[in-house]
């Protein structure tokens, strides 16, 4: 078992056509990913890579496919947009990529699918991966392995860091979640932890946060609450000084809020494993999950 | 991005927000020549920087001649102000805001910004103007009044009312605020800001409610279409090197230390960053070279940091995507041909990672390859000596 994605999800990708869509998409086919379709305005009746369909509209690819999630990679100007089509058409799972969404654009589309059967990973995200079964986005798939341990990150490349770490090791993982560095998404942490906690393949959760926001803290207070699983933390950004944009739109230190020793104290009095250098993430996992 | 105080000014002008009348000034002969103009009596002499707390640092003076406002221009203009935002080194005053001065009955807080856990417009008003709302928000919360605007509505005119109420404001001055916020707010959704607050906005004696401070920050995400924004943009506000890389589409910050980071990735630059610190070398900077490490972006990335005179570079890259022996090429290349003079500690990992320091190794540079980010970083203290 794993979280949200599996060998069932049917996929289409919204800008397949463009470079980075169809770049990702013939990935995802390599991986196995069941890509059932492709959407680009005034394209309908292509082909992408000789096989899999083209359409219009969102609501026409659900219709032909009985796609049930999307991955988008459309440019930032048309993604907020391209979000609300997705949700509109009856797709239960979003997956955004797109970076660089003004974040006004993405407040509307958060209240348009606020009350919706919908669920939005990102924007500004590596996507999400169940390794054997489901890639959805851009992470390399063939560093991941099957296996118990969730990973859900705001940072592309840590999240790789920390899968390589522990494929590395012989540890798998169930599923590895990119919630992106955005200031406005969709799926948080705790809904991550929410998913982990309850799937009872998942052993051991490795949560990966940087400055800004207090995601990371209400992360802590329901993991002190509601997780039973070991977790390992980490949380870049104990060197960035305040008020500058550290690359994600949302790293940043505003006020004196959301600094990293804030975060990682709140983490460790919820019991978490909080490492001081992303280089144990994998290491101090193997640890918690031998000494249970 | 941001703004200068009078840039805002002008904009919130046109959005039917008063302000004073002012002129933007480059020497004292300009500034005296624009007080003239001015109404006579009370002129204020403004520089113009984009950081805060410029009244503190010297650069805000009253001036009740046009001598005095001579006086103040001379000595503002070219001095290094120093606030508790520029940094010890101070930002140098190039432009000065000359306006006409105002008597003050009372002194408010008014701010827009994004509130991250509730995804909405937040707006905050205080009867504890013209001070630092941070501390005021630390010590006293309970000072500062919240509405936020529902993204499908917008900010409504009862919102207004309650705040203008809360701020004790009463008759017409009440009515002026509650059309200067539902003015201000329109503002904020038009030009994609990420925040704008007008600090003091003050009551004069006569009952008019004004904004004598703006300051106005956009969303960066959203300049492609604000062509008119984009305009005001002031490159002397800005580290040259930052600009030189935001050209080539880097994702570069410079910091105050002397071993400079060339990694991919936002999360695991600032990661890359900690991780020198924590085995007690100083980082130069945040650098970003995104997805795809193309060998120009990695040329360009290790020009900017021999010109920002790094002791050392630490190249910090997971190739996932892009492959490794791809991203060796590209380090091999750019090294070669910067002709590089600082020890170089390259970690690589993933995709390829073998045929990548096969690369490095028989480049014939002087590389120091590196297994890990820890083991990387330990090398990077011993190149300078601090091991």
């Amino acid at each position: 078992m794993a979280i949200w994605v599996d060998k069932n999800t049917r996929l289409i990708c919204q800008g397949i056509t463009g470079s980075a869509g169809s770049f990702h998409s013939k990935q995802m086919l390599a991986y196995g990913t069941n890509l059932v379709g492709g959407v680009t305005p005034g394209k309908k009746g292509q082909l992408f890579e000789e096989k899999t369909p083209i359409f219009d509209t969102v609501s026409d690819a659900v219709e032909a496919t009985g796609a049930n999630a999307s991955v988008i990679f459309v440019p930032p100007p048309f993604a907020a947009d391209a979000i609300m089509e997705a949700a509109d058409a009856g797709i239960q799972l979003i997956v955004a990529i797109t970076e660089g969404i003004p974040v006004l654009d993405m407040i509307k589309a958060r209240k348009y699918l606020q009350d919706r059967p919908v669920r939005l990973i990102g924007p500004n995200c590596p996507g999400i991966i169940t390794p054997d079964q489901c890639k959805i986005g851009i992470m390399p798939g063939h560093i991941h392995k099957a296996g118990n341990i969730g990973v859900v990150s705001k940072s592309g490349t840590l999240t790789y860091e920390a899968v390589g770490q522990l494929t590395s090791l012989g540890i798998g993982q169930s599923t590895c979640v990119g919630i992106g560095g955005d200031p406005v998404n969709g799926t948080n942490f705790i809904d991550v932890l929410t998913a982990f906690q309850n799937d009872p393949d998942t052993h051991g959760i490795i949560l990966i946060g940087e400055i800004g926001g207090n995601a990371e803290e209400q992360a802590a207070e329901f993991i002190q609450q509601y997780v039973t699983k070991p977790v390992v933390g980490f949380i870049a950004g104990t060197t960035a000084p305040p008020g500058r944009r550290m690359g994600h739109a949302g790293a940043i230190i505003s006020g004196g809020k959301g600094t990293a020793s804030d975060k990682i104290a709140a983490l460790e009095r919820a019991g978490v494993s909080v490492v001081p250098t992303p280089s144990d993430m994998g290491a101090t996992m193997k640890k918690l999950i031998e000494s249970r | 991005m941001k703004i200068h105080e009078y840039q805002a000014k002008a904009l919130l002008a046109k959005y039917g927000i008063p302000v004073r009348p002012g002129k933007i000034v480059f020497d004292v002969q300009e500034a005296v020549k624009a007080a003239q103009t001015l109404p006579e009596g009370l002129y204020v002499v403004k520089a113009q920087i984009h950081a805060g707390g410029r009244g503190k640092g010297g650069g805000v003076k009253l001036a009740r001649s046009i001598q005095e406002v001579h006086d103040h221009a001379a000595r503002i203009l070219g001095m290094q102000l120093i606030t508790h935002q520029t940094g010890p080194e101070g930002q140098k005053v190039r432009r000065l805001y000359i306006e006409s001065g105002v008597d003050i009955a009372q002194e408010f807080y008014l701010g827009l910004t994004l509130d991250r856990e509730r995804s909405q417009v937040a707006i905050m008003a205080s009867k504890e103007g013209g001070v630092d709302i941070e501390e005021v928000a630390e010590h006293r919360p309970e000072a500062i009044f919240k509405e936020w605007a529902d993204p499908a509505v917008g900010l409504t005119a009862f919102q207004c009312r309650r705040l203008g109420f809360k701020l004790g404001l009463t008759g017409k001055a009440h009515g002026q605020f509650v059309n200067l916020l539902m003015n201000l707010y329109r503002a904020f959704v038009e030009k994609d800001c990420s925040l704008v607050e007008i600090n003091p906005m003050v009551l004069t004696p006569t009952g008019e409610v004004l904004a004598l401070d703006a300051k106005i920050t956009f969303d960066d995400n959203a300049t492609f279409r604000h062509s008119d924004i984009a305009e005001l943009r002031d490159l002397d506000e800005e580290e040259p090197l930052e600009v030189r890389a935001k050209n080539y589409d880097l994702s570069y910050i410079k910091l105050s230390g002397n071993v400079g980071c060339l990694v991919n990735g936002a999360g695991l630059a600032m990661a890359t960053m900690d991780i020198l610190k924590y085995y007690g070398v100083e980082p130069a900077n945040f650098l970003d070279v995104g997805g795809g490490a193309t060998t120009e972006k990695v040329t360009e990335a290790f020009k900017i940091l021999l010109d920002d005179k790094v002791d050392a570079i630490f190249v910090n890259i997971f190739g996932g995507i892009m492959k490794c022996d791809v991203i060796a090429n590209g380090v091999v290349a750019a090294a070669r041909s910067v002709g590089l003079s600082v020890p170089l500690v390259v970690r690589l990992e993933g995709t390829n990672v073998e045929l990548g320091k096969k690369i490095l190794a028989e480049s014939g540079l002087a590389i120091t390859p590196a297994d890990t980010m820890k083991d990387g970083a330990q090398k990077c203290a011993a190149a300078i000596g601090r091991s």
